[in-house]
């Protein structure tokens, strides 16, 4: 009855109802040229889910060409639920960063929550045991309550689906910036491990096979999400809310050990998650990629709600789904196999040799489209680019140190911000313990966890300061890459690859589009030069609100392998009486800093630090053989808030302190809170002293770690800071839950 | 001896309690699904954390419904060693092997992180190889650790000594600080706190495995006099 209230193919043409789906008239056009007719609701729905930007990636297309992606580790590049990387003894890394960003807007509980549990989906799809989460979060300064419900609430989404299924939430970053007010950003990664001969793919390949629905059953939530997440935000976006999904991390942790199961089966064929645009892309996708066609019928599709039509059941965005393909004649077995734990699977379809995606319901074809067409032929755009005026009035300001009078205070005022106080509120909210492989838990430079029964340990961080891509999007787009595998070498690990999940404003405005251009422009070159190929990823444009878009912020999430256990680092001083050394020389440079926006009331101007990649490789590499060749006892980066803040980080927690002296030619602000690249500060035992500044021969030793717990940093003679830990970790410590309990 | 590791749809410790007696206590262990009938084969039950059904109606009730919980009290009154961690902990709160209940952590947050606990008695067959007294390290991962128990049900756990272990620092709000109680005959030792996490210094502490230990070792001692 339902179909009836539907509007008629030549309705949607002429009231343009296609519209409404976020489809253009060429968009239309070129759907009917496909079809040599007017397609009909269900199938206007199809492709327009399927060439949203969310699935199709027709505006950034031209830009994640020019990423690498392969290497000679990469076993899986993008283009399937997540890429995969060798790390020897026929086993392999999975991992995948995407973005939740709008749904979290509306509803930040369920949009983080659901996000975790897609990204999980990702991974266990291509056959992988999800071992870690990460994930990269953005919100506006913690002064308003909205911000700050939106803080907390995401938080505890994120920990509510992690705890539960069980998989631990091992690292991430968190940066504020008013930029995020109205549309802060969600980004989860996770990373599996699996062994090469298990490594699925979701294809829907041999004609006559059957094709299943396991998991949760589908009801009318999230229809259209991914139309959703290809819009701006907006004063309306409350309204959207029911395209928001619900998650059941239950549902989820039952669906990821059955298909675990199911990979070890000789039936399965194929296997892919209902994520964005659900049942359309898993079967469109898993028909195309094989070249076959799938036919199915609707009837039998479990369905939480009564008389739904096809149109929503292709377009929901329920949860805890999966389509598989498995052998014909297997399916009893495949029954029982989900029936253990208590899950549905339901046979849906079959392959076939048409090329056609083909839906039946009531005994009527309903929808009948080329797969290729949905999966394969969006429409490719190439937005013009302009450079925004900002940029050039950045470039031509003079450098400015910003004027410094108590070094101390500043010290601490800095340690203060939250984008660098201790996350301990956030990650002590989630399980990162879980399945007890947790070597490096948060805190320090990235987390590590040890690959159960070998001597390897993968090492994984997230990273995008987006204040220089805002200031200067090709040298913040290298930056992000370096700084990630700066994070990865100081754990003791060798950078493998990355994921990446681009968060940028409307890129149909051409500045916009500039920034995306530039960004990864700087972040190809980086992964080129640190060999660290791009395996997969996600975009996520039109993150404005009421016009105005984010920083550009194209996090990195990098996994590195530490070939060895006892190469584990951390970034903590480990006894009094280490030698304290720092690699890279300190220029003047505040653009973007931390000092600049605490001097300027929350605003950046000026040039980004510079980046030689070619000294960052240098540097790396030579670090990462003295760690391998046990000759360093700490290490940790020099990022948001210059030397002096890291100095400090490297005391917190141990009970220790350090005395050193800073270069006696460059100006003191400088000195500590410049926020020159490609810097390092190590600690390195008296006995090894030969041995590491043998390898890592531009280092400068600078001073010791001390019993005493404080800091005191000199220059010619004179005590530029003398404090007690215990004040600097106390302000670190106290800032995020300081913020949090204070009145608006 | 050999230990059953009890699965519940959701349980997520499992693997964690599994390698902890398999490479680090070296005994025998096998995973066990919760429809299993028969437990005689095993010497040690041991009923891992995570969130079995969800925790959707309350942490723990819809898994001490479970089938094989009728085999867990028949072994409990047999006299064997039961273990119930977090999850296992709130499922034997449910099911009546351990009194008391859980409410949600003071600062109703989820939390995880290493703790300090006090061993305050030394003389059950689960802490006999660490010192009275002693302060150790376990991790903690919940959200609603805060044991909660009537007047007489504390006099009743303070006059026999099945306080085990108490929080050095009292995060969650637990009555008494308490992390860790067991039944009147002691042979049922429920406890918030993860020992199957502490059992490496790798991941940052050991303390945990001297209470798989003092399992193992009352059960041969026990075993060698039977025999």
């Amino acid at each position: 009855m339902s179909l009836m209230l539907e509007p008629s193919p030549s309705q949607i043409k002429e009231q343009k109802i296609y519209h409404e789906m976020g489809m253009t008239d060429e968009e239309f056009a070129k759907a009917e040229q496909i079809l040599g007719r007017t397609p009909n609701y269900t199938e206007t729905g199809l492709f327009s889910v399927m060439w949203s930007e969310h699935c199709s990636y027709k505006n950034s297309k031209p830009v994640l060409r020019k990423f690498p992606v392969t290497g000679e580790r990469v076993l899986q590049g993008p283009g399937e639920g997540a890429g995969i990387v060798d790390i020897g003894d026929e086993q392999a890394v999975v991992f995948k960063i995407e973005s939740h960003n709008h749904p979290s807007a509306i509803e930040p509980y369920q949009g983080a929550a659901t996000g975790v549990g897609g990204i999980i989906r990702d991974v266990f799809s291509m056959g992988a045991r999800p071992v870690a989460m990460l994930n990269s979060l953005r919100f506006g300064e913690l002064e308003s309550s909205r911000v700050k419900y939106l803080f907390e609430e995401v938080v505890a989404g994120i920990a509510g689906y992690g705890n539960c299924i069980g998989i631990p939430t091992v690292g991430g970053e968190v940066q504020f910036d008013h930029t995020y007010e109205g549309n802060p950003l969600v980004n989860a990664m996770c990373v599996g491990l699996i062994d090469h001969k298990d490594i699925q793919k979701g294809q829907a390949k041999g004609v006559g096979n059957t094709v299943m629905y396991v998991g949760a059953k589908t009801g009318r939530d999230g229809i259209h999400g991914a139309t959703f997440a290809s819009e701006e935000l907006s004063e309306q976006s409350e309204d959207k809310r029911p395209a928001v999904q619900v998650g059941d991390p239950f549902m989820e942790k039952l669906l990821l050990e059955a298909c675990l199961e199911l990979v070890k089966s000789d039936a399965l064929v194929g296997i892919q998650d209902m994520g964005a645009a659900g049942l359309t892309s898993s079967s469109a996708e898993m028909a195309s990629k094989a070249g076959s066609g799938i036919e199915m019928n609707l009837d039998f599709v479990p369905q939480r709600e009564t008389g739904m039509t096809p149109y929503e059941m292709m377009l929901s965005e329920s949860q805890e789904r999966m389509l598989i393909v498995i052998k014909k004649g297997r399916e009893k077995e495949i029954e029982e196999l989900f029936a253990k734990y208590g899950l549905e699977a339901a046979t849906v379809g079959r392959v076939t040799d048409d090329g056609m995606l083909r839906l039946l319901h009531k005994g009527e074809v309903v929808a009948e489209v080329p797969a290729d067409a949905l999966a394969e032929d969006a429409p490719v755009y190439y937005k013009p680019s302009a450079e925004p005026a900002y940029y050039g009035e950045y470039q031509a300001m003079e450098q400015k140190t910003p004027q410094v009078e108590d070094f101390k205070q500043t010290l601490i005022q800095l340690l203060s911000q939250p984008t660098i106080a201790s996350k301990e509120w956030v990650y002590g909210q989630y399980d990162y313990q879980v399945r007890t492989n947790t070597v490096v838990a948060p805190g320090s430079d990235a987390a590590v966890i040890r690959v159960r029964g070998t001597k390897k340990a993968l090492a994984m961080t997230t990273d995008c300061n987006s204040r220089y891509l805002y200031l200067d999007p090709e040298i913040g787009g290298k930056i992000a890459v370096a700084e990630a595998a700066r994070n990865i070498i100081c754990s003791g690990g060798e950078p493998l690859a990355i994921t990446d999940c681009l968060n940028f404003g409307n890129p149909e405005k051409p500045e916009i589009f500039w920034q995306l251009e530039k960004a990864t422009d700087g972040m190809s070159e980086a992964c080129r030069v640190l060999s660290t190929p791009v395996i997969g990823g996600n975009v996520s444009l039109y993150n404005e609100t009421n016009g105005t878009a984010v920083y550009p912020t194209p996090v990195v999430g990098m996994v590195g392998l530490i070939k060895d256990l006892s190469h584990i680092t951390t970034q903590s001083f480990k006894q009094a009486g280490d030698l304290i050394y720092v690699i890279g020389e300190t220029k003047a440079e505040f653009g973007g800093s931390e000092l600049q926006k605490l001097h300027h009331n929350g605003e950046i101007f000026g040039k980004a630090p510079a980046i030689d990649l070619t000294v960052e490789e240098a540097r790396q590499a030579a670090l990462l053989k003295a760690i391998q060749a046990g000759a360093v006892q700490s290490a940790h980066d020099v990022a948001e808030g210059g030397f002096a803040v890291a100095l400090a980080e490297k005391a917190f927690g141990t009970g220790l302190g350090a005395s050193v002296a800073v270069e006696a030619n460059i100006e003191r602000t400088a000195a500590l809170f410049s926020e020159t690249q490609s810097r390092f500060i190590v600690t390195v035992s008296k006995e090894n002293q030969e041995a590491f500044e043998a390898i890592v021969t531009e280092a400068k030793l600078i001073g010791e770690v001390t019993a005493e717990a404080d800091l005191v940093i000199e220059q010619q003679g004179e005590k530029v800071i003398k404090a007690e830990i215990h004040e600097l970790e106390g302000a670190w410590k106290g800032a995020i839950p300081c913020l949090l309990k204070s009145e608006d | 001896m050999k230990f059953a590791v009890i699965v519940f749809p959701g349980s997520n410790c499992d693997v964690d309690m599994f390698h902890a007696v398999k490479d680090e206590l070296g005994e025998e262990v096998e995973y066990v699904w919760h429809d299993a009938d028969d437990l005689s084969q095993f010497d040690g039950i041991l009923l891992p954390g995570g969130f079995s059904y969800g925790d959707y109606l309350r942490s723990g009730a819809i898994a001490h419904l479970s089938k094989v919980m009728s085999e867990v009290k028949k072994a409990a009154e047999a006299g064997k060693p039961i273990l119930g961690v977090c999850n296992g902990f709130q499922i034997l709160l449910e099911s009546g092997l351990l009194p008391g209940a859980m409410l949600r952590n003071k600062d109703l947050k989820f939390v995880c992180r290493p703790t300090k606990l006090r061993v305050e008695n030394n003389e059950t067959m689960f802490s006999s190889a660490y010192n009275k007294g002693e302060e150790i390290t376990i991790p903690v991962a919940h959200g609603e650790g805060n044991y909660y128990c009537d007047e007489a049900t504390l006099k009743q756990l303070q006059d026999n000594q099945q306080i085990v272990f108490t929080y050095a620092d009292n995060f969650n709000g637990s009555l008494q600080s308490i992390a860790g109680i067991v039944n009147e005959k002691g042979n049922v030792l429920g406890m918030m706190p993860h020992p199957e996490r502490a059992v490496d210094e790798l991941l940052g502490s050991a303390d945990g495995l001297k209470l798989f230990q003092s399992i193992v070792k009352q059960w041969r001692e026990s075993h060698v006099v039977n025999a």
